[in-house]
């Protein structure tokens, strides 16, 4: 009804002067409706919804660092475990070999010393029947000599005295003889 | 109602009415019943208006942090507007301009975009009282902004006198700044805008009235090839104007956004 004319100005300002003055009210009037939608409903929503994404992102990484700090943790203990357990192994080897070492030690000790026995005994043993054997050969071979000396020489060799020194003699000699062998 | 879908003002008769600035101009949509004022562009305007909110409504009902197909296609445009214009150039703060400049951008988008969609087939902010009014609107929230951070005094001296000008320079230099922050800026936004669309929206005219009245009333082969050859580049520049009005709606946004930044930066 109302053809917005110049009357402001003197100039005509042809397509740059609205038709209609309603044109500036309804632009406004509509932009403002428009706002007000988004300033309470669209953006507040929108932004919402970001914040919660947001925070559900962050939450899923910090649960995944508690997870991997839990893993860690566990790997830290599980290597402690393993190194107490190698300690132990290393000690236990290190002590069984002590061990044995004494114990070999030992056992080399005593049969060295009951070989030592073995050998005193028979050594004693040998040297005795050796002084017997030496004895009774001699008391023999003295029989024996003597015997064949008298039969040999014939005569009677009952006196004692010149028996005796007749047998030294002769095994005087034949211990010289046994010597010089 | 008299919605036509184009003013063919060859109504057959025969001589031939070029395309002009009376193109333009509405009348009402039910004569004698409604005045003159509500006319086609008002009409779609607030179907543009209702189109944005119902849609940014229905886009933000039921939003999941895992987002659906349609929601994914919402957030795109949102994140288009939140993070590409409103953060990227406001910074910190931007929440607060971000649902003037959201609801600035989606309508004009879907205004521009009337002057391709069968049935409108007309851009809104060609009628440039439209473009005037969101220009205000833009003025308001730039300068508002200024005075609300840094007072009165406080912004005018922010925004008139620039650091480093010497004291002799200043008459000429005050008048400059205000004549550029005040009086050119929103007349530019309008301007622009309304410009574009109107200057597009003609060629579209020429090419398709010319068109259209060089088949149909020239009675010559050799025009009425022609006159094919010039409707089928008529498409050409609907497609050509689809870009420019997503550019348009951009360019107001982004420069919205930019005059806001500028007042409430810390430094000038």
């Amino acid at each position: 009804m109302f053809p917005f004319t110049g009357a402001l100005l003197e100039v005509d300002l042809g397509p740059l002067m609205p038709h209609y003055l309603s044109e500036i009210i309804a632009g406004i009037l509509l932009m403002g409706v428009i706002f007000l939608v988004m300033w309470k409903i669209v953006v507040p929503a929108f932004e919402k919804m970001y914040e919660e994404r947001t925070n559900k992102i962050e939450g899923g990484m910090q649960r995944a660092a508690a997870a991997e700090a839990k893993a860690e943790a566990a790997l830290a203990e599980y290597n402690d475990q393993l190194n107490a357990a190698r300690e132990e192994a290393a000690r236990i080897r290190e002590d069984a070999k002590n061990q044995s070492a004494a114990l070999l030690a030992e056992a080399r000790d005593k049969a060295s010393k009951e070989s030592q026995r073995i050998l005193e005994t028979g050594r004693t043993q040998l040297e005795a029947e050796r002084s017997q054997l030496v004895h009774d050969l001699r008391a023999e071979v003295g029989g024996m000599a003597t015997t064949l000396a008298g039969k040999i020489v014939g005569e009677s060799l009952d006196d004692d005295a010149r028996a005796n020194r007749t047998v030294d003699r002769f095994l005087a000699e034949l211990e010289a003889a046994g010597q010089t062998r | 109602m008299t919605l036509g879908l184009l003013p063919m003002e060859t109504d057959g008769g025969g001589e031939y009415h070029p395309p002009s600035t009376d193109d333009f101009l509405w009348y009402s949509v039910w004569p004698g019943v409604l005045p003159d004022w509500v006319n086609k562009p008002l009409i779609q305007a607030i179907i543009g208006a209702l189109i944005v909110i119902v849609l940014w409504w229905l886009a933000s009902r039921n939003l999941k942090v895992k987002p659906s197909k349609a929601q994914f296609a919402g957030e795109y445009i949102y994140e288009f507007v939140r993070n590409g214009i409103a953060r990227d150039i406001i910074h910190h703060d931007f929440k607060k301009y971000l649902p003037y400049l959201l609801g600035l951008f989606s309508f004009l988008l879907v205004n521009n975009w009337f002057g391709e969609m069968f049935f409108f087939m007309y851009p809104t902010f060609s009628n440039v009282g439209y473009a005037y009014g969101l220009a205000i609107l833009s003025w308001l929230l730039y300068v508002g902004a200024g005075f609300r951070k840094w007072g009165f005094g406080g912004f005018l001296k922010k925004s008139l006198v620039p650091d480093g000008v010497p004291f002799y320079l200043l008459p000429l230099v005050v008048p400059l700044e205000f004549l550029a922050t005040f009086i050119t800026r929103p007349i530019t936004l309008a301007l622009r805008l309304f410009a574009n669309l109107f200057a597009g929206h003609l060629v579209v005219l020429v090419f398709v009235v010319g068109g259209g009245y060089l088949v149909s009333q020239s009675g010559n082969l050799f025009y009425q090839v022609s006159g094919v050859v010039s409707l089928a580049f008529s498409i050409i520049i609907l497609c050509l104007e689809l870009f420019i009005g997503a550019l348009q709606a951009y360019i107001f946004t982004v420069l919205t956004a930019q005059y806001v930044s500028s007042s409430i930066a810390e430094a000038h």
